[in-house]
């Protein structure tokens, strides 16, 4: 009971916290309103509207990826820059259980980049949503969002133990678009890049949200995304006390 | 019993320099430090900056592992049982870190409620009990990027005590506040022990110290170097007596020269805006001054003069001492 008290007020304390930002939400507003207004241009030569409607959900999902694996970085390197770090870890408190909160309010925010793609393309490229499955397509974002913003706490346990890893997550950024094939077929990769597609959960994410949209089998993309995002979290979970344990091994909670 | 005991602390760093040809060095920054803590007392670790007074501390609450050596609060060791004694400890530290800027004082002193495991019927009760103790009872709702340092460090202290821990931890609390919050600091950490709780206080102020500790650890290039109550290290310098000489462009030679001079326990140079404030501490029954001056050759000296010893010149004695 506690620990799901904690989780809750840690998220609203880390949403308000991001929201009081006047220029971080600017950023979080526009942003994916960019991926769209991009993946739109690329995708809008011819006339069969499913080009669009694939890259519209792509760059919907791009955001929410972006959203959760830069910003968990720039939260880690944040909380220890205000030296609060520090203070989370000195709490009598599972770490995971002060870290989960804050990768689920990026994702949280995540959600409306999702939602401004989609409205953006309508309103301005006319590109209207037709969903398939509507059941299953309200059941594929809450997976992809939870999916991703598990793969999020995954890199934050990383963030925690080293003080350059929040360039980790900006690195990661582009190529998850692609190998996740957010905006070009996974079919056209090498066969060697499949494997890493099939560990990571945005893959199975996107397929399930469009495969909803599309009117296909979403199902098994669903269930696949949201077994992903539990083992994402077990293994946070399991390995953020031994990531702290080396932290404080190696004297890298602090910025000196 | 003592609540918080060291033994024989040592913590390294492993530092790299270097761009294409890097070069990993082993930086020692307490070296076999022990000391304890008694119940109720207000224990002060008082060294000059980059001393291991942090790191000492960072140790102690469960921040740093140790290299070798260990150290217990209340009788848990503090790698062992790390989370037992985060229950059981406060920590408070000094500067503008270590705060939500953005959010007001309320909020992070809620945040921290629910993290240190207050019951929430406890929790606005409490942080009320608390705001008044610290001062900042009707200012909790601003944002706390509009707080003095004064305030901040207040806010700190309230954070630290929120879970009512037995022992409190505070490092360098009053830097950089000015000295009116600083007085009002030191009343607030006073405070402390009449409400039973144990202190172990950081601080490089020699003033500090003395007003407020029950005993004084001084430690110097991570080393424990003295211990004892204030007036027992006053005692230390108290036979002596301090020539102080105003000079202008002393040469580090000279500084070692007086080094040498028979009967010269300490030598420090303080800088001031133009000139140097040259520091001799000599031993009992010497008069020394015309030697001093004697070894000032080519320097500018302007006032000389001669005093008692004081707590700070036992303090520059112990630091600076080979």
């Amino acid at each position: 009971m506690r620990q799901l008290r904690l989780l809750a007020l840690g998220w609203a304390f880390h949403m308000k916290m991001l929201m009081r930002s006047a220029f971080n939400s600017l950023l979080g507003v526009v942003y994916p309103l960019f991926f769209a207004t991009v993946a739109f241009f690329m995708f809008r030569a011819g006339d069969d509207p499913k080009p669009l409607l694939y890259a519209s959900l792509g760059a919907a999902v791009m955001g929410i990826w972006s959203t959760t694996s830069t910003s968990a970085g720039a939260a880690m390197a944040r909380e220890r820059w205000h030296g609060t770090l520090e203070l989370l870890v000195t709490a009598p408190t599972h770490f995971a259980f002060v870290l989960l909160p804050v990768t689920i309010a990026m994702a949280t925010i995540g959600i409306y980049s999702m939602v401004a793609t989609l409205l953006w393309g309508w309103l301005v490229f006319g590109i209207d949503v037709q969903i398939g499955h509507p059941v299953a397509f309200v059941l594929a974002i809450p997976a992809t969002v939870g999916s991703i913003g598990a793969l999020g706490f995954l890199l934050a346990v990383a963030f925690v133990r080293f003080r350059q890893a929040w360039a980790l997550g900006n690195m990661l950024e582009y190529p998850v678009w692609l190998v996740c094939g957010f905006l070009v077929p996974l079919s056209l990769f090498p066969d060697w890049v499949r494997p890493i597609s099939w560990v990571l959960a945005p893959t199975w994410g996107i397929n399930a949200i469009r495969e909803a949209a599309l009117g296909g089998s979403p199902f098994a993309d669903i269930g696949m995304a949201a077994l992903l995002g539990s083992a994402y979290t077990l293994l946070g979970i399991l390995v953020v006390n031994r990531a702290l344990r080396a932290a404080r091994t190696k004297a890298t909670l602090a910025l000196t | 019993m003592a609540v918080v005991e060291a033994e024989n602390l040592r913590r390294t760093y492993r530092t790299t320099t270097g761009t294409i040809r890097r070069r990993s060095l082993e930086v020692e920054a307490v070296r076999s430090v022990s000391f304890e803590i008694g119940e109720g007392e207000l224990f002060g670790l008082l060294g000059p900056n980059g001393a291991g007074k942090t790191t000492t501390i960072k140790m102690l609450i469960t921040l740093l592992i140790p290299t070798s050596g260990s150290a217990r609060v209340l009788g848990h060791d503090v790698v062992k049982d790390a989370h037992w004694v985060r229950r059981n400890i406060g920590y408070v530290f000094g500067g503008d870190r270590g705060l939500y800027e953005r959010l007001s004082a309320l909020d992070n002193l809620r945040y921290f409620a629910e993290l240190y495991a207050v019951p929430a019927r406890e929790q606005k009760g409490r942080i009320a009990e608390l705001l008044e103790l610290v001062g900042l009872t009707g200012r909790e709702k601003e944002r706390v990027e509009g707080y003095s340092r004064g305030m901040r460090q207040r806010l700190h202290i309230a954070r630290g005590l929120l879970h009512d821990p037995p022992v409190v931890f505070l490092d360098e609390p009053t830097i950089g506040v000015d000295p009116v919050g600083a007085r009002e600091l030191r009343g607030t950490i006073s405070s402390l022990t009449q409400a039973g709780k144990t202190v172990l206080l950081t601080t490089h102020y020699m003033f500090e110290a003395d007003q407020l500790c029950d005993r004084i650890a001084v430690i110097a290039n991570g080393r424990i170097v003295a211990e004892g109550t204030p007036q027992q290290l006053k005692d230390r310098v108290a036979d002596g007596s301090v020539v102080e000489v105003e000079v202008y462009g002393i040469e580090d030679a000279q500084v070692e020269s007086l080094r040498t001079l028979p009967g010269v326990t300490s030598v420090s140079v303080e800088e001031r805006e133009q000139a140097q404030l040259l520091v001799v501490q000599t031993a009992p029954g010497l008069e020394l001054t015309h030697a001093i001056l004697g070894r000032l050759d080519g320097v500018g000296v302007g006032r000389v003069t001669s005093r008692e010893p004081t707590l700070e010149d036992a303090y520059v004695a112990l630091v600076t001492a080979p």
